[in-house]
């Protein structure tokens, strides 16, 4: 019973951190169609940001804060040099484009702060253990990951459902056509989906890496491929689909790792990419995708 | 002078040019029509004019002002509102939603709340469907919907595009009526169509467009008792 209470919390972090990546990803893919690959590496310069702040004295907290605003700016910075200028270009030049983003930033990472993986640690206060039940401790910062992750989600939903700028957002991913004849100014809605998507994914990597205990110059590369998993068994595009998915991941995940055989447990990712696999066969519109397939 | 000026617009798709030189225009008040068969270019110019497609030559002047390389949410905030071919509604969302969205550009909430009600007195049906995904509507529905969304904007030229495809005849006689009434109450209003004869009836003056050119040219009246229009247009 303390085991399965114990992996359902990991689930639920696990799930929470591939949620906040997933949201941006499944914005980004709506409205433009692109596979935000440089998504990662937004989760990446998060903590980055925040450890540059702090070597300048900046207290823990707020340092915090202030990364996650510059992981917005840098996502407002992306897509201005990066893929405005390709608007209206076939949707591989965006492709390759964002590939090649996903490198730059992984290496100027690298150039700054080498490519080893450094200590990343919060509050001490993250690291206790908060006794639930016998032998069940939940660690603080798995609380502090799934509470983000929902008040998040519910601002998010807020959001897109109450304010124009969010409705403008959900309607340019439904139909671009229809959204620049009414009046839409796209750019503006693009330049807002870049900045909440690259604040979530900062927020997710601060807290990955305060959970993992370091942090490195290519670590938003699987959580990148974990998203986009969760996002297509979620229906692309779709963003409650996109938050279902990564819940139900990061409970397959945590499954997999603790009923399979101790020589198997390390094909587990093998085995997510598989299911995969079958999804695109199976279904590929996803969970809560429309019948519009193709646009996997 | 003319509220909308056309002149010798040109646009390609790649290599395939669509519209070779056209010139029109529209004076306030008026109700003009463009007909022509499918893949003359009424579309294409409608979507030149709302700034989704570029010309590649001539020019497109709005009250005075040159439109043509404006970007499409610009040109709204103008006051050109356009009701696109096929409806092109935001499916996934509600009937109020994509009105309001119809409003987007607009801040003055008391007037949008009015004329949230003139859609609905326009089209009593939306009131019942408030809350109902548009994707969800009917055909009828859906195109009453397209008319309200662009209504919402309280434009000063409405471009409405193919209002009474694939739709029932008496579902079309209701879409005319509302045409009627738009052009009583003076919104200028240019209207492209494939039901020729239904279009001239309302229209004031009419423009015939045949493989990406004017072809003819004068008041409705005139158009539809032309031969060559009603051997052509009219199946007469």
């Amino acid at each position: 019973m303390a085991f399965v209470v114990q992996q359902l919390i990991n689930a639920l972090a696990l799930g929470s951190i591939y949620a906040l990546m997933a949201i941006g990803l499944a914005m980004i893919f709506g409205i433009l169609r692109l596979i935000n690959f440089p998504h990662g590496e937004l989760l990446m310069i998060g903590p980055y940001f925040a450890v540059a702040l702090s070597l300048l004295g900046v207290p823990f907290g707020l340092a915090v804060v202030l990364a996650v605003a510059l992981a917005g700016v840098a996502g407002i910075v992306m897509e201005r040099l990066a893929y405005r200028p390709l608007r209206g270009a076939p949707d591989v030049s965006l492709l390759l484009t964002s590939l090649g983003v996903s490198i730059f930033l992984q290496n100027i990472t690298i150039m700054f702060f080498s490519g080893q993986s450094r200590a990343f640690a919060g509050p001490s206060f993250l690291d206790q253990r908060l006794p639930v039940m016998q032998n069940v401790g939940i660690s603080t910062i798995d609380v502090v990951i799934f509470a983000t992750a929902m008040v998040l989600v519910v601002l998010f939903s807020l959001f897109v459902t109450r304010t124009v700028i969010g409705v403008s957002m959900r309607a340019s991913a439904e139909n671009l056509l229809a959204a620049q004849l009414v009046g839409i100014n796209l750019s503006r809605v693009i330049t807002v989906a870049f900045v909440i998507g690259a604040g979530m994914a900062a927020v997710a990597g601060i807290l990955y890496g305060i959970r993992v205990g370091k942090i490195d110059p290519l670590m938003g590369f699987i959580p990148l491929l974990k998203a986009f998993v969760a996002t297509v068994i979620g229906g692309f595009g779709s963003i409650p689909g996109a938050v279902l998915g990564a819940y139900v991941l990061g409970f397959l995940e945590i499954l997999l790792a603790g009923s399979l055989p101790s020589g198997v447990t390390a094909y587990r990712d093998a085995i997510i990419f598989g299911l995969l696999i079958v999804v695109l066969l199976v279904r590929p519109q996803g969970i809560l995708g429309s019948g519009d397939a193709e646009r996997v | 002078m003319s509220l909308l000026q056309i002149q010798d617009v040109a646009v390609y798709y790649g290599g395939i040019q669509a519209l070779k030189g056209v010139s029109l225009h529209i004076d306030v008040g008026e109700l003009l029509a463009i007909v022509g068969a499918n893949g003359a270019g009424k579309t294409t110019l409608l979507r030149t004019v709302s700034g989704v497609l570029r010309a590649r030559s001539g020019s497109i002047r709005f009250d005075g002002r040159d439109v043509t390389r404006l970007p499409p949410h610009a040109i709204v905030g103008l006051g050109i509102a356009h009701s696109p071919e096929g409806r092109q509604l935001f499916g996934g969302l509600t009937v109020v939603e994509n009105l309001r969205l119809g409003a987007v550009q607009r801040s003055d909430r008391a007037a949008v709340e009015q004329d949230f009600e003139y859609v609905f007195e326009l089209f009593p049906i939306l009131r019942e469907r408030r809350q109902q995904r548009a994707g969800t509507l009917s055909g009828g529905e859906q195109q009453m919907l397209a008319i309200g969304r662009a209504l919402m904007a309280r434009p000063r030229l409405l471009l409405l595009d193919e209002p009474s495809l694939g739709l029932a005849p008496l579902l079309v006689e209701r879409i005319f009526d509302v045409i009627a009434r738009l052009k009583s109450e003076r919104v200028t209003l240019l209207l492209v169509e494939q039901n020729a004869r239904m279009a001239l009836e309302v229209a004031d003056r009419a423009y015939v467009m045949e493989t990406g050119r004017i072809k003819l040219t004068g008041s409705a009246a005139e158009l539809a008792a032309n031969p060559d229009v009603e051997r052509a247009y009219l199946g007469g």
